[in-house]
């Protein structure tokens, strides 16, 4: 189920073998989005709050893997592969090398099975094309009340 | 009366713009996400998109007037355009730069020089149908709140 319009509710629906389950978004997950388009910046953040995550927003790799080194932390990464100063695939390795305990999941414009492979290569959790819609955003907080 | 016609008028275009190809699914979810905390969203959107299309629209002009055409800056330039044109749903724009990055794979420069004409146009036309939407959207919402 996508969140209607005006609606901004802690508990979403999602369908699992065929029965609707609630997806409990209510436990304050945080992201942390890395992606150098003002555009998707925009976009990705407004899906994310809309299911009730807080967000933070930085523009390359370096600047996500800086806030890790420095104490901030989060339970999922979205990061996108190619950003100047360090690129996706970049900060992935240092960020898995750093140990957090993050969900690291890519956001790529990249179609080719080819560059996704490569990319997932450098750690990641999972790899989906841009842009971030309701039902990967579903499951990823599936994902993230597994893990929790 | 007034207000009914222009919100009659503005579900008219909005149906016009998808039926005729212009816009697909992704605009519908951008619609989705506003909401009156971020009443101006998707214009705010598609605002960016502008922002985008000028930079590369000018990069990729560059790149194509350079001798010898750099195929994979010109590709790098085009899958950036087709990002942001499918971000906002930009069907017809977003076609033609798939077309374009074809040709650009084959590296057939008068392809390329062809097909980015018709990406340019279909920029064009959409921009300027976007606008007169977006006006009317802004009308009916004064007619709306008077």
């Amino acid at each position: 189920m996508v969140l209607g319009k005006g609606a901004s509710s802690s508990l979403s629906m999602n369908k699992v073998d065929g029965a609707e389950e609630m997806v409990d978004n209510s436990n304050n997950f945080t992201v942390l989005v890395a992606d150098d388009d003002p555009l998707i910046q925009k976009l990705h953040e407004m899906h994310l709050k809309k299911f009730g995550l807080k967000v933070q927003v930085v523009e390359n790799g370096k600047k996500a893997v800086d806030l890790c080194h420095f104490g901030a932390t989060f339970n999922l990464i979205l990061i996108d592969k190619e950003m100047p100063v360090m690129d996706g695939a970049e900060a992935t390795k240092e960020l898995q090398a750093m140990g957090v305990n993050s969900l690291i999941v890519g956001v790529t414009s990249r179609d080719s099975p080819y560059e996704k492979q490569a990319f997932m290569e450098a750690g990641l959790d999972y790899c989906f094309e841009k842009p971030l819609t309701a039902d990967k955003i579903n499951f990823l907080l599936q994902e993230l009340n597994k893990n929790n | 009366m007034e207000r009914n016609r222009l919100q009659q008028e503005v579900a008219c275009m909005r149906r016009s713009l998808f039926d005729q190809g212009y816009l697909e699914e992704q605009f519908i979810q951008l619609e989705e996400l506003q909401d009156d905390a971020n009443p101006n969203f998707v214009q705010e959107i598609v605002a960016l998109f502008y922002t985008d299309s000028a930079r590369l629209i000018q990069n990729i002009e560059q790149t194509l007037n350079s001798k010898p055409i750099d195929f994979s800056k010109l590709d790098d330039y085009m899958h950036q355009f087709k990002g942001s044109s499918s971000s906002i749903g930009a069907k017809k724009v977003t076609d033609e730069c798939t077309v374009f990055r074809e040709y650009c794979s084959a590296e057939n420069a008068e392809g390329c020089i062809r097909t980015f004409q018709q990406v340019k146009q279909e920029y064009t036309i959409l921009r300027r149908k976007l606008e007169v939407y977006f006006q009317m959207v802004r009308q009916a919402a004064v007619a709306h709140s008077a």
